[in-house]
């Protein structure tokens, strides 16, 4: 069972950004994506949660053998796929609790209602893991938080819904260092063999808190190359130009 | 801390088909179509009013006939409505029941189907109704009438109470006003008399409910709250009325006395059929450290016009409107507050609140009013519009008036959209665009659809989520 990406094409307003990427990510794995600005990892992000700005002109991504191509947004979210926002949205008036039982209720079968003890229990505690402190559950979704908090609510919604893949879009960006460690150890929990995560992400700290199975380089719309978790240490010694090189004809 | 129900539910019943149902007529007293002196001596005989209200009727029928449609500042759509075409009196000609059991099948199974009956039982101190322009059913539950407390119907109020009633009766709002008070007060059946005597606070919130049963039928409920010193209540109406071909006209008019010391709290939830004209005139005089607060949601009708007003008569008298309007297709709601500032140190509040879906268009209209010669007045105006979709329409109309330089005033407005990254945030999550939209509108309304009482505000939620069904896609 994995999320299977095979010379994937999307463009936006008609500028080709995926170039043909292609990529596996089975259950029970981490795998880390690293790129310079503008090689489309944020864009990679988009095109598989599904955002109607983007045309995919070539390729399929299937995960677990369902085509994701054919489902709608929530659709996908409900067969198991999670994006963390690298930029998360305000939702003025809506609580993050009102939110997360909207989002969970969504997922029960039909005429079936979430039981809200269980579900405010869970609540508590995932936020208690992750250091936040319980009046969240009152404010509305990311409204006046700061860049962290707002990374860690993402997190948390990761907890609550219990993603088989979950895409992390730069979810180091923003995060100071102890954040950082408590974020990290959040996807470290999840880490099981039901579920695979991608990490997006510019700089190798990140893969120091949450140690990648495989690590990709993306440039230009497609990834370049792929290797073990020293690869990033590599990276960020040599910097991307040298993967250039590296492909460059001779 | 949250108290909240769930946001995101499958309506089961369809909005358009709860209202949509009516009995055969069963109208003993009809006082045919169209408007005329005869229609008013009518009325008054039938009802047996006093000479004075007679008198009042007919002086109000001259003052209507006289008086020009405003359409040259307001929609052009009420040249629609055909005066001729309406009946003004209708009734089976029962006096009100007080007790339940007395009221007639079809009248019961009409406020069965929506809800009264549990809701009386739930937690109201007296529910009095009207159907077809009488009360059907009047009561006054033990412990309110053990206070003091006079809750009848206006034409009660007017034969039985006519010392209290009269003096105020006009007051608040004279028949002069505008065309449509002017109408009222010709030809105005039902609605709501109350009187709170002195320092009595009414725990529980009286409610009332009005319902149009017959084609090209007005209605035309007069109401009068009086509150004496120190007194303190909250009064409720919601409305409903089942679709016609043809225009229907509710031309209510709601006057409001409170008296030192005295609050005053007036909920509505206003959903009638989409082929209703609602032009009501609402107004409340606080007297000194009185209070007057409308809290009004506008859901249904054609076109509603309507601005609740508070006259601050004395120092330290407050005024406050909250309003929830939501314009959907083929509707227009054109809301809004007057603020009197008459008396130094008066404080008045407003904060409205519009979503527009499809065509709809929500108008907003505030005047407030500070003269010269008065110290230490202060108003505030929220005004902020939601537009859904791409010909969704919304104006604002603000007439603020204010002299001398020791008032503070402020006056804040806001148009938005829901935001496309919005909506995808939340379908990533798992929710239907359907149901992301309901949610980021709720959110919007959020913190005023917290000011009705829970009950409401569930029926609330569950109002616009219906409306907004249609929107998407």
């Amino acid at each position: 069972m994995s999320l299977s990406i095979k010379n994937l094409h999307a463009n936006i307003d008609g500028t080709e950004i995926l170039k043909g990427l292609t990529l596996d990510i089975p259950k029970g794995e981490v795998h880390a994506i690293m790129g310079p600005n503008g090689s489309g990892k944020s864009t990679l992000a988009k095109v598989l949660a599904g955002h109607e700005d983007y045309e995919v002109t070539d390729g399929t991504v299937s995960m677990d053998n369902q085509d994701l191509m054919a489902m709608e947004i929530d659709e996908r979210s409900r067969a198991g796929f999670f994006l963390a926002f690298q930029y998360p949205m305000e939702i003025p008036g809506v609580s993050n609790a009102n939110f997360l039982r909207a989002a969970l209720q969504a997922r029960m079968p039909k005429g079936e209602d979430l039981d809200a003890v269980e579900f405010y229990k869970m609540m508590r505690d995932r936020m208690k893991q992750l250091g936040m402190d319980e009046k969240f559950t009152g404010r509305a979704v990311n409204e006046g938080f700061s860049g962290g908090e707002k990374k860690r609510n993402e997190i948390l919604q990761m907890m609550m819904l219990a993603p088989s893949y979950a895409v992390l879009d730069e979810t180091d960006s923003g995060l100071d260092i102890d954040a950082l460690k408590v974020v990290s150890e959040g996807v470290n929990a999840m880490r099981s063999p039901a579920s695979g995560f991608l990490v997006i992400t510019h700089y190798q700290r990140l893969l120091d808190y949450i140690v990648p199975d495989v690590v990709h380089v993306m440039t230009d719309g497609k990834i370049v190359k792929t290797g073990g978790k020293e690869l990033a240490l590599e990276l960020e010694e040599k910097g991307y130009d040298w993967v250039k090189d590296e492909l460059a004809p001779a | 801390m949250d108290e909240e129900t769930q946001t995101v539910t499958t309506i089961a019943e369809e909005k358009d088909t709860v209202g949509d149902f009516t009995f055969p007529e069963r109208n003993k007293f009809d006082a045919g179509y169209g408007l005329s002196e005869a229609t008013v001596d009518y009325i008054s005989d039938v009802k047996e009013d006093p000479d004075w209200v007679r008198e009042f009727r007919k002086k109000a029928l001259r003052v209507f006939e006289e008086k020009p449609m405003p359409t040259h500042w307001a929609t052009k759509d009420l040249e629609a409505i055909d005066f001729d075409a309406i009946r003004y009196y209708l009734s089976d000609g029962e006096r009100p029941k007080k007790s339940w059991d007395d009221v007639p099948d079809d009248i019961k199974e009409t406020f069965d189907r929506l809800g009264i009956p549990e809701q009386e039982r739930a937690f109201l101190a007296g529910v009095e109704a009207q159907f077809d322009s009488e009360a059907a059913y009047s009561n006054v539950k033990d412990a309110v009438s053990e206070q003091g407390v006079i809750f009848v119907t206006s034409a009660e109020g007017l034969k039985e109470h006519e010392e209290i009633f009269r003096p105020w009766f006009g007051k608040v709002i004279p028949t002069s006003d505008n065309k449509f008070s002017a109408l009222n007060s010709a030809v105005f059946s039902g609605g709501s008399f109350i009187y709170v005597p002195k320092g009595v606070k009414v725990s529980h919130p009286l409610q009332a409910y009005f319902r149009i049963n017959s084609e090209n039928f007005g209605q035309f409920e007069r109401t009068l709250i009086i509150l004496d010193e120190g007194a303190e209540l909250t009064y409720m109406e919601g409305c409903t009325a089942p679709k016609f071909g043809t225009p229907t006209l509710h031309s209510a008019v709601v006057e409001l006395v409170a008296m030192k010391d005295a609050k005053l709290q007036y909920i509505t939830v206003q959903n009638w059929s989409s082929n209703v004209f609602n032009l009501v005139t609402k107004r409340g005089i606080a007297h000194e450290n009185a209070e007057v607060r409308w809290i009004d949601c506008n859901i249904g009708s054609r076109l509603t016009m309507k601005y609740p007003g508070v006259v601050m008569k004395e120092p330290g008298a407050r005024g406050e409107v909250v309003s929830i309007a939501l314009a959907n297709d083929g509707q227009h709601q054109d809301t809004g507050a007057k603020m009197i500032h008459a008396a130094d140190n008066t404080t008045s509040n407003v904060v409205s609140k519009s979503i527009s879906v499809g065509e709809g268009r929500s108008t907003y209209r505030g005047q407030v009013h500070i003269p010269k010669h008065l110290k230490g007045c202060v108003n505030n105006t929220e005004c902020d519009a939601l537009l859904i979709n791409a010909k969704s329409k919304t104006d604002t109309y603000p007439a603020i008036s204010v002299k001398g330089n020791q008032h503070q005033t402020q006056h804040e407005a806001s148009v938005s959209q829901v935001s496309e990254e919005q909506i995808f945030y939340m379908q990533q999550r798992g929710l239907s665009e359907a149901a992301a939209m309901s949610l980021s509108v709720n959110g919007f309304i959020n913190d005023l659809v917290r000011e009705f009482p829970m009950e409401y505000s569930v029926e609330l939620k569950r109002l616009i989520d219906l409306e907004m069904e249609g929107s998407v896609g």
